[in-house]
């Protein structure tokens, strides 16, 4: 009885009524859209090999393995069905199982992303916590600046800018041979030459998160860092002739850095889904690209894939958020610990 | 107090003259909030005026095919100081027509969604109970689902012919955030002094959100509409960029989207039809940024007195 009551519980049971509702709004919403799989398939038969549409209508529909005719309940009621027994269903347009395109699409984006909020999380502090450290010098002047005006620019103008300044006009970067997700032909595996062939196709679009997203890691930490300076145990540990070094890292950097730790976890659950545009214009293959391609098709099964992968990081980064939170800060765990 | 002890009000005129003044220091003392603020004004006039100036081509223009060239894309040059698209029309002239509907659009859901958020937070606050949860739940569900996924999927469904349309949308998508705050003002100005002492007179909601609770984030709200403009304005190139709202010319989502079809990234001489629309969007964005710098010391008048 005391579990049903934890913390923990309420966190995990609000979490799967989230994911619950996610997928329950997106089910319906997706069939909304107009136009169908089956329509669009009828008409590439009725227009490719000339078939009348009966005949189409009929290839069509063993083909997909999905009637459109059913009452939209019945075909909720079945999905969420499958869905407990852990079976996505098979994809609308090319039959392969959803579950299978997913394990295919997935390591991609968090490989991208994944490495390019690491990249810019970790940079982002520490000339953050520098802007603040030496605030008012021209270094914390230039940063910030520089801060200010990537941090006011879309991603995909970024990207493109990449594209056109340093690949069209000045062609120091090879930009035609870096779209994709790797070199065909490049045999896939533990070599030397694979790894370095998906960093060269991945530096793209890494670039792009990094450039993105920098410039509020770093305005953020400095206001952070300025209010943490203010703090008791600063003067405290100032007065007691602790070495400028170790107060910059253990006392003042550690501090300042707990609400960006939490935004860091939420935002892993939103870069999942918040690369659509960027994959689409590197035709990287991971899974915004291919929700973008899923929603051109009206694939609903993949699509629904896709948005289950989003609904659940977003949760879990929620919960690992709030989590993490406790860990590295003591006085949010005895609180809880208090409320229980 | 008496009436007569308050000092004598100066003339109508010359409050008008220093309250105006005011604005303007406090307009200008931000060198990047004026900065942004002069970006805006420099695209509001080039969306409103440059029109009626530069005649909009929307026809091909053939003829300005040049000589070896395979395609008509050409880049800057003394009559065309933009270059030409793939069809040989002027790109400044699509610069200057294309901004205008999003821009407004932009603007609009900037302001509808600053309504909503406002109305609702300052119900679900002052009433409490039943409604401020369902109010509640709703917003929280909203910020659960990424925004852009679900926009894409949202954008099939609803016809976009008229713009007013896409920013409803956007605007169902991003009120919660403004409304947790106000939900969170007013909820913490409710046991205020000043704010019982309203109720106690029963002034009515309407007047105790408008008279006493706004005014107190007046600058959170304005800054936050910003933000939300920059963020429609996001939302729409992005949509047009991946060819699903419904498009139109002239716009300069809309130049993204054709030229990277035409092939406008294949060299240096064609890229200009990406490249203009593309730093026209990024200035654009980076001058609202910057500008509110500047509202910030508007509207609040600590930050105003205490430079």
């Amino acid at each position: 009885m005391k579990f049903l009551k934890s913390y923990t519980f309420r966190v995990l049971v609000q979490g799967i009524v989230t994911v619950w509702a996610v997928i329950t709004f997106t089910f319906f919403l997706i069939r909304l859209m107009p136009g169908n799989p089956i329509q669009l398939k009828i008409d590439e038969l009725m227009n490719r090999q000339g078939l009348t549409y009966e005949e189409a209508l009929n290839q069509a529909a063993t083909m997909f393995e999905f009637d459109p005719s059913r009452p939209l309940v019945e075909q909720y009621t079945d999905y969420m069905g499958r869905l407990l027994r852990g079976d996505l269903g098979k994809s609308i347009t090319n039959q392969t199982p959803v579950a299978q395109q997913l394990l295919k699409y997935l390591p991609w984006t968090l490989f991208s992303v994944g490495l390019g909020l690491f990249i810019s999380f970790a940079f982002g502090v520490a000339i953050g916590l520098a802007m603040a450290y030496w605030r008012g010098s021209w270094f914390d002047n230039l940063m910030t600046a520089i801060a200010s005006i990537i941090y006011g620019i879309p991603d995909y103008v970024i990207a493109l800018l990449i594209i056109m300044v340093l690949g069209v006009q000045l062609k120091v970067i090879p930009f035609g041979e870096m779209l994709g997700g790797s070199t065909q032909g490049v045999q896939p595996g533990f070599t030397l030459e694979y790894i370095l062939d998906l960093l060269k196709h991945a530096i793209l679009p890494v670039s792009t998160y990094v450039l993105s997203s920098i410039g509020g890691w770093m305005l953020t930490m400095k206001s952070s860092t300025i209010s943490t300076l203010g703090e008791d145990y600063i003067t405290v540990a100032r007065a007691r002739g602790l070495s400028e070094r170790r107060l910059l890292t253990a006392y003042i950097g550690r501090n300042a850095m707990l609400p960006l730790v939490t935004r860091l976890a939420i935002s892993i659950g939103f870069v999942v889904g918040g690369s659509a545009i960027i994959e689409t214009l590197f035709l990287y293959p991971g899974l915004g690209r291919n929700l973008v391609l899923a929603i051109g098709a009206r694939d609903y099964t993949t699509m629904q894939g896709i948005f289950l992968v989003i609904a659940v990081s977003v949760v879990v980064s929620n919960i690992l958020a709030d989590l993490l939170f406790g860990v590295l800060d003591p006085r949010v765990r005895l609180t809880k610990s208090r409320d229980a | 107090m008496s009436a007569a002890d308050l000092p004598l009000q100066p003339s109508l005129p010359t409050r008008v003259r220093r309250t105006v003044r005011g604005y303007f220091k406090a307009l200008t003392r931000n060198k990047a909030g004026f900065i942004g603020f002069l970006g805006i004004a420099f695209f509001v006039l080039l969306t409103t005026v440059g029109p009626e100036i530069i005649p909009y081509e929307g026809q091909p223009h053939f003829e300005r095919m040049r000589p070896g060239a395979r395609t008509l894309f050409a880049p800057p040059s003394a009559e065309h100081i933009l270059g030409l698209d793939y069809k040989g029309r002027d790109i400044l002239s699509h610069i200057v027509h294309g901004g205008r509907g999003l821009i407004i659009t932009a603007i609009e859901t900037g302001i509808l969604t600053t309504l909503v958020a406002v109305a609702l937070g300052a119900a679900a606050g002052l009433l409490g109970g039943m409604p401020d949860q369902i109010i509640s739940s709703i917003g929280n569900f909203i910020l659960t689902i990424p925004q852009f996924p679900l926009l894409l999927v949202l954008a099939t469904i609803l016809r976009f012919d008229d713009k007013l349309g896409l920013a409803v949308l956007l605007s169902v998508l991003n009120w919660p955030t403004l409304m947790r705050a106000v939900r969170a003002q007013v909820m913490s100005l409710k046991s205020r002094d000043y704010v019982e002492a309203a109720f106690a007179l029963d002034l009515g909601l309407w007047h105790i959100t408008t008279r006493e609770v706004l005014p107190n984030m007046i600058s959170y709200i304005v800054v936050n509409m910003i933000f939300t403009i920059r963020g429609a304005m996001y939302a729409i190139v992005g949509l047009m960029f991946l060819g699903i709202v419904p498009l139109a010319e002239p716009d300069w989502g809309m130049m993204i989207f054709v030229g990277r079809q035409q092939g406008a990234l294949s060299g240096p001489d064609t890229m200009w039809m990406i490249l203009a629309p593309v730093l026209a969007i990024a200035l654009f964005q980076l001058s609202l940024v910057l500008f509110t710098r500047s509202l910030e010391e508007i509207f609040n008048p600590r930050l105003r007195q205490g430079m």
